[in-house]
């Protein structure tokens, strides 16, 4: 094809899906990445990278940047699927325990109602669904992310959480002249930096 | 996001800054030594707060009755003090989560500081019914834990223990809400520092990297949280309103109550939010990001969710003549003309007449004028807790109960106590974190910086590229090595 700008930009989709490994990343992997100043030009190196199948370790941004998922390849988060079942369990735990109680174990009438008086115990059924699908969820957003205090700094450079848009290739193997052209690649694509570090 | 951007809107970030500028700006105040103002506000609130110690401690060791309630009074300024407290922390996870669903870009401005007021302020609230429990080392049996009574379980149908589970499962969603907006922020704030404080900082952003695939989990989050805590924020004050309008005194017992002590809860909320950003813009050099788009926005919110309150008013009393029921009809008599006539007569002054002020838009964008009324807002949310309750104990069915209460000067310190508490725990608050959401501010910078939008705009807004904008064509011809 003579026009070059398709091949780089059109929505590959015989692209390989981005695996980021986290478990591997406390096993000393060597990245080049370069930082580019603005979420523009990150966006289009993206897209440029994933054209010719380069091995994106990561990209790192200082705000979460509309428009990346996509080009990345990352597939839509699926959290809120277990919101909903964390929620659930709330939902299930509290109207069951209630109705077990008035029911079963400790029956008594307040004010002439059925000891099962279902509506008394929405309010409470309520709050213990979001209370539950809350902290499941955050939970789980730490635990996959691998957040928690006391994780490891593992951050690339400081600038990245400033205003710094970093640009990560796995850089495992790889010869000097694969570096070069990485270097070619950053500078080609308008990175204000470019560098290697083991992670 | 591929909304349009309106070249009518007003920009939300003044100017011209970059994002390296947000950073500093919002940094700043946590890694400078204090000014004299915070000084001053910190001593001044921790001596508050050690009143508030002292009035506990007197309570805890000679009970109640150092408070003025009697038969007929049982709930007086503690309850007062609670639901006041309670509606003010509405306001945060209004403006972080339900604005957040209406994709309103000015909360992002406003939500770090009001979510961490709401906090604080529920904190406050907490206070009062754990204090009013009269044996507070008894407190836990309000939940319902496997016990050697029986086990005797808790009234699952009493509104007082909805209260318990509300208010507990609110604190714990907003504290979890703001502490995950907070982590990208710690992590900035990580990487412009160096040694103890850079290991703290670290802690307390539980090692955040920016990672792509977390930003995408981070965001879905906060979506999720906020579908949750939008009927969660409302459900809590609907809640507390339970608490009265499920009883069978007269002037209590109203379906009204609902969505009026929602409406007032925000319109409270807000008017703090307000004076706290008022002053925080000012003393740590933030006019630039909270601006007066910004306060005129809020004091839109204040206009409306006043008039409800307003008209919320106005329908109790049509209500209590138009049923023809004589002690519902006294109560109402008795709130505007008996004993406590004057809290009522604030009540409808702060919260009935001045909000309708701002339908004037140079009275929204005036911040002194602004200021005054939030302090007004305050002082009239909490003249309403009191007509409510204090009025209507004062009277009740029979002639011979009715009596009168003025708080002893320990119901007083309590009640002022709590300001210290709050204050205290807000000023700390604006030394350790970022008061503005660094993460959230940056993400509106190229569609609502004023580089971009509104008349001094010198740049074309971010939403506008939907072209590739890159040359590629020498990429061609770098050879990768093939994967």
């Amino acid at each position: 094809m003579a026009d070059t700008r398709t091949n780089v930009y059109g929505d590959v989709p015989t692209a390989p899906e981005q695996h980021t490994d986290y478990s591997e990343r406390n096993a000393g992997i060597p990245i080049v990445y370069g930082l580019y100043d603005d979420e523009v030009k990150l966006i289009e190196a993206v897209r440029a990278a994933r054209a010719q199948h380069l091995d994106i370790h990561d990209v790192f941004t200082p705000f979460p940047v509309h428009g990346l998922d996509p080009v990345l390849g990352l597939q839509e988060s699926r959290l809120h699927i277990g919101g909903f079942f964390y929620g659930a369990c709330g939902t299930l735990l509290a109207f069951g325990f209630m109705t077990w109680v008035f029911t079963r174990d400790w029956p008594i009438i307040f004010g002439g109602k059925p000891y099962f008086s279902a509506p008394a115990f929405i309010p409470i059924t309520f709050e213990l669904t979001v209370l539950f699908s809350a902290i499941g969820m955050v939970l789980s957003f730490y635990l996959i992310n691998g957040l928690g205090p006391g994780a490891a700094e593992e951050n690339i450079d400081d600038r990245i959480t400033d205003d710094m848009f970093c640009l990560a290739f796995s850089a495992n193997g790889i010869s000097a002249a694969d570096r070069d052209q990485y270097a070619e690649f950053f500078r080609l694509t308008g990175a204000a930096e470019t560098s290697a570090k083991i992670l | 996001m591929s909304a349009p951007i309106s070249a009518l809107r007003e920009p939300l970030i003044l100017g011209h800054k970059t994002y390296h500028d947000i950073t500093e700006d919002i940094c700043a105040p946590t890694e400078t030594t204090p000014n004299l103002a915070w000084m001053t506000a910190f001593v001044l609130s921790v001596a508050l707060l050690g009143l508030y110690g002292f009035c506990v401690v007197v309570v805890v060791w000679f009970g109640i009755g150092t408070w003025d309630l009697n038969r007929t009074i049982g709930w007086g300024w503690d309850i007062t003090n609670f639901v006041w407290w309670v509606g003010i922390g509405h306001a945060g996870t209004l403006i972080s989560a339900i604005l957040l669903l209406f994709r309103q870009k000015w909360r992002t401005g406003v939500n770090r500081a009001a979510e961490a007021m709401t906090i604080f302020a529920v904190v406050c609230a907490g206070q009062f019914p754990l204090i009013h429990m009269g044996r507070q080392w008894l407190a836990f049996f309000i939940f319902p834990y496997p016990n050697t009574r029986g086990p005797l379980w808790v009234n699952f149908n009493s509104p007082l223990l909805w209260d318990v589970f509300a208010i507990s499962t609110y604190l714990t969603v907003s504290l979890l809400f703001w502490y995950l907006g907070l982590v990208p922020d710690f992590a900035t704030v990580r990487d412009r520092s160096k040694g103890l404080r850079r290991k703290i900082y670290n802690i307390l952003c539980f090692g955040w990297t920016g990672a792509a695939k977390h930003w995408q989990r981070w965001e879905s989050m906060a979506l999720v949280l906020a579908g949750l805590s939008t009927p969660l924020v409302l459900s809590v004050h609907t809640i507390v309103s339970f608490d009265f309008a499920t009883s069978v005194i007269p002037g209590w017992h109203t379906t009204i109550f609902p969505p009026y002590f929602v409406a007032g809860a925000i319109f409270s909320g807000f008017a703090m939010v307000l004076t706290l950003m008022l002053i925080a813009r000012k003393v740590l050099n933030l006019e630039q990001y909270i601006t007066i788009a910004h306060i005129e926005s809020m004091n839109k919110v204040i206009l409306l969710t006043g008039s409800i309150v307003g008209v919320a008013y106005l329908t109790e009393l049509f209500v209590a003549w138009y049923s023809g029921y004589v002690y519902e009809q006294f109560a109402f008599y008795n709130r505007a003309l008996g004993p406590y006539y004057w809290s009522y007569l604030g009540m409808m002054a702060c919260n009935v007449i001045s909000p309708q002020f701002f339908w004037s838009k140079n009275l929204r964008r005036n911040i002194t004028f602004t200021f005054f009324m939030s302090i007004f807002i305050n002082i009239g949310m909490w003249f309403e807790r009191f007509v409510i309750i204090g009025t209507t104990l004062a009277r009740d069915y029979l002639p011979s109960s009715w009596s009168y209460y003025v708080p002893t000067w320990i119901e007083i310190g309590i009640f002022v106590g709590t300001i210290g508490l709050f204050f205290t725990l807000f000023l700390l608050f604006t030394r350790v974190a970022p008061v503005i959401a660094i993460a959230e501010i940056k993400s509106i910078l190229k569609t609502a910086g004023d580089q971009y939008t509104g008349p001094n705009a010198t740049k074309v807004p971010r939403n506008a590229i939907t072209e590739p904008q890159l040359d590629t064509t020498e990429l061609g011809q770098v050879g990768f090595p093939a994967q």
